[in-house]
């Protein structure tokens, strides 16, 4: 079983307790109703889909409750890093040296 | 229970029905642990921002606890942390919460959820080994000591776990799950022995 680090539980906590809630950092456009349909469905349904490392969101629906953001490399299932929801992208990775 | 079950009873004489408690009174014995139902109780669910904590905890008489996982307990009443800026307080001397945070005007957010939950009871020295038969936390002392809490699983339904004792659990369950917990952590006890 994989172990999740919730940062607002600050420890790690068995992947039962969450559930996977889709891409993280997709900004909804201010002014939907002036969007163009191109760029709604690029804002809608249009996803990165890496192999390698994606940026999701998660929420410790059986726990403390919260979304929070994770960067997991879709290859090895791994967790690189997990941050509270609304901060920013990290611009750089742990271990990330390559 | 019988002593709950009369107070519980002189409390609604006034109210028109009865308060029925699910499984009340059910308890199985394995060696090495015991699975029980607990007496009714209040409470209530609790949202409120940082600036509201002190206030509240004035009104309650115990103090919010803020960090992850842990519990705070005076007279009775238990405040659990949930998750931030969210609280379960368990009242088990018969006094309403919902009737303390109602005096202040800080801003908060207070349900009463009595009657929506069930605790369950798990105690003696293989009750550790029972609750993580459906629960994938670690449940050792080191990680999860007296008066840890918190939300998690046990099988397929979500429950608040409490730790009492270094040999005692508190499992709250959303009543119509409280006959699915209940069976689990009976068969559970069972085994546990072996």
């Amino acid at each position: 079983m994989l172990l999740i680090r919730c940062p607002y539980c600050e420890e790690e906590r068995p992947e039962l307790e969450f559930r996977n809630a889709g891409e993280a950092h997709i900004a909804r456009p201010t002014n939907i109703a002036a969007e163009s349909d191109d760029d709604f469905e690029k804002f809608f349904f249009i996803r990165s889909n890496p192999k390698g490392v994606i940026y999701e969101r998660w929420r410790h629906i059986h726990g403390c409750a919260r979304f929070f953001n994770a960067v997991r490399d879709t290859v090895t299932d791994k967790f690189v890093m997990t941050y509270k929801a609304g901060e920013p992208k990290p611009a750089k990775l742990p271990g990330a040296s390559k | 229970m019988a002593k709950a079950a009369a107070k519980t009873k002189a409390a609604g004489a006034s109210a028109s029905v009865e308060r029925r408690p699910a499984l009340a009174g059910r308890a199985v014995s394995a060696p090495g642990v015991k699975v029980e139902i607990l007496p009714p109780a209040e409470r209530i669910s609790l949202r409120a921002p940082e600036a509201s904590v002190p206030a509240l905890s004035k009104a309650l008489g115990v103090t919010l606890p803020a960090t992850p996982k842990s519990s705070a307990a005076k007279g009775g009443r238990t405040a659990l942390w949930l998750g931030p800026e969210e609280w379960l307080i368990i009242d088990e001397t018969g006094n309403d919460p919902l009737a303390d945070c109602a005096k202040i005007s800080a801003l908060h957010s207070a349900v009463g959820i009595s009657h929506r939950n069930v605790a369950i009871s798990v105690a003696g020295p293989a009750a550790a080994v029972t609750v993580n038969s459906g629960c994938p936390q670690d449940l050792s002392l080191e990680a999860f000591p007296v008066g840890a809490a918190s939300r998690t699983i046990l099988g397929k339904s979500e429950i608040v776990l409490l730790r009492t004792a270094a040999d005692a659990f508190r499992v709250e369950c959303w009543r119509s799950f409280s006959d699915y917990i209940f069976t689990l952590l009976s068969e559970a006890a069972s085994d546990a022995a072996n």
